[in-house]
């Protein structure tokens, strides 16, 4: 058993040789790391879903959680803004810590929180309601009344997310009309209108066509520029293109974290090897 | 006679007792309808329903049943929808699974299954004798509302359940409190529903008359109730009021007031059906 800062070491001595050369925004010291988790164990009931899981995140990246079915990467992903309190049984031992605040020992205002780390579910889920209330939502539940404000942040956050020449005639029209892809796009920018500084995507695009999940891809391209993302994905492909950092999950545990062309490319361990080269999953 | 055919036979032979089952419910309801409505359309005028009860059948009037009626719907729907809608939110939205709601959840489930009259006793001994409220309107409403407050749970709970998890999940994820994602999404989605509960309760109620009867309710009040707590009667005691005098002008009221009642519930029912359609049309996932 290693300590999590030998396991950090063993990652930042091993993968610096490459990394530097690479990329020297995605390895700032220590200190600047977005979110840390350390040896976190989530429990449901008797089952223990996530195991020792200590691992940074660096801002302004994007993360790719990898590993098949079952693996806890949406669990870990959740854990982030705290969406699994709501399951019976839930409990969580260790430490996450997002700008300096341990955001479970804490008296942690959740809706606080959810402000600052917004998320992207699997399948679209707009509320049926109107194109602008959806977007307008957040804000609003905030206690934001300022028309002028909120008008102006539903269109920005509309472009941000390319859906605006779309839907800049019939704001009003049912957000449940929208395509799969468009609902998708509706979503993240309902996200992006309360100003998070970190996204959680649920494997987003899994239920959408080919066409959309381009779209949807080249958005995350362009977001971490503003935001730090995490992404659950099953896609391999989608994980090389739109990651700089990939984690491999198997059974609750986290096998291998590191640059993700290192993951693809070199993965140390041999389970990520077979799972990456689809001899399971 | 070979497999097939016998196959054959059997199929036809439950087809035709299908529909003879169907039908029998409701050819006898039409024998029954039809027979009220010529007894008892002709003599249904304004007058009948303006008019005071009398003696004499030709010159009396469902006028102060009618409003003991439209007192207690009132009273009732003010007492149980608040009531009745809360406890719904709470068990499905608040309740910790465990023995304790398991436990509450099968005794509302029992509740809306005990007999009317049960709650007449109930509100007899609590509301008329201990809380001194007499044979009121209140007295009769609140009895009501606790007769079909497990309906109205029910109603709510079932439309609550029907909204998606995943709604839930985005208003939370946004930022939103429990009680704002209650408010702004839950309870706008399932609204329809609950509401449409809320009116076939309603509609029974105002066909109870077994519980207000033994509350104390009155087949005879010269007025109108002016206030809750004055003495009334209800549409349904009227009726069974009329039907046992022997002048057979009593029974014609009567059949004229039973198609006034059914002329209310069929509205009632009528507007539960519309609300239901038109919220399906607006919400679909």
């Amino acid at each position: 058993m290693f300590t999590e800062a030998e396991i950090m070491d063993l990652i930042m001595t091993k993968d610096s040789k490459t990394e530097h050369l690479v990329n020297d925004i995605i390895d700032k010291p220590v200190e600047e790391h977005k979110i840390t988790t350390k040896n976190v164990n989530v429990f449901y009931g008797d089952f223990k879903a996530l195991k020792n899981i200590s691992m940074k995140i660096r801002p302004f990246s994007v993360t790719a959680l990898i590993g098949p079915s079952g693996c806890g990467k949406s669990t870990y992903l959740r854990v982030f803004n705290r969406m699994n309190d709501y399951i019976n049984g839930f409990r969580l031992e260790g430490k996450v810590v997002i700008d300096g605040v341990n955001i479970y020992k804490d008296k942690i205002i959740l809706e606080k929180l959810r402000k600052e780390v917004g998320m992207v579910f699997q399948k679209p889920n707009p509320f049926p309601k109107s194109i602008f209330d959806n977007v307008a939502y957040g804000l609003q539940i905030q206690g934001m009344k300022d028309k002028h404000f909120i008008n102006e942040r539903v269109e920005t956050s509309l472009k941000k997310v390319v859906l605006w020449d779309e839907v800049k005639d019939d704001l009003k029209k049912n957000a449940l009309a929208l395509s799969g892809g468009q609902q998708q796009r509706l979503c993240i920018a309902r996200t992006l209108a309360v100003e998070p500084n970190i996204i959680l995507m649920d494997e987003p695009t899994s239920a959408l066509d080919p066409i959309s999940t381009g779209k949807i891809e080249e958005l995350i391209f362009e977001l971490k520029n503003e935001y730090t993302i995490l992404i659950v994905t099953h896609n391999m492909q989608q994980a090389g293109r739109v990651s700089d950092r990939t984690a491999f999950f198997y059974l609750g545990e986290l096998i291998e974290e590191g640059l993700t062309k290192n993951i693809f490319l070199n993965p140390k361990e041999e389970r990520t090897e077979n799972y990456i080269t689809g001899r399971f999953g | 006679m070979n497999r097939i055919t016998l196959n054959r036979i059997k199929d036809k032979g439950f087809l035709v007792t299908g529909i003879i089952s169907t039908f029998i419910g409701l050819v006898l309801l039409l024998i029954f309808m039809a027979d009220i409505f010529i007894e008892g359309a002709p003599r249904i005028s304004w007058k009948f329903i303006v008019s005071l009860p009398s003696r004499i059948p030709e010159r009396a009037g469902i006028y102060t049943a009618m409003m003991g009626s439209v007192w207690v719907l009132i009273l009732t729907t003010i007492i149980s929808f608040p009531i009745g809608v809360s406890a719904g939110i709470y068990l499905e939205e608040y309740a910790k699974q465990g023995r304790l709601s398991r436990l509450l959840e099968v005794n509302i489930s029992n509740l809306a299954g005990v007999p009317s009259i049960i709650y007449g006793l109930l509100g007899l001994e609590i509301f008329a004798r201990v809380m001194r409220l007499g044979s009121s309107v209140l007295a009769g409403s609140i009895t009501l509302a606790l007769l079909i407050l497990p309906i109205i749970i029910v109603a709510t709970r079932e439309s609550i359940k029907a909204v998606p998890q995943s709604i839930r999940d985005a208003s939370y994820a946004l930022g939103a409190s429990k009680w704002q994602t209650i408010y702004r999404q839950v309870l706008p989605a399932s609204f329809g529903g609950i509401l449409t509960g809320v009116i076939l309760a309603l509609s029974r109620a105002v066909g109870e008359a077994a519980p207000l009867i033994v509350v104390g309710a009155l087949a005879y009040v010269p007025f109108a109730p002016r206030s809750p707590l004055d003495d009334f009667s209800i549409l349904p005691i009227q009726i069974f009021n009329w039907i046992s005098r022997p002048q057979h002008g009593f029974i014609v009221n009567a059949a004229a007031a039973i198609i006034i009642l059914l002329i209310i519930t069929f509205a009632m029912n009528g507007i539960a059906i519309y609300l239901r359609s038109r919220w399906q049309k607006r919400v679909s996932w």
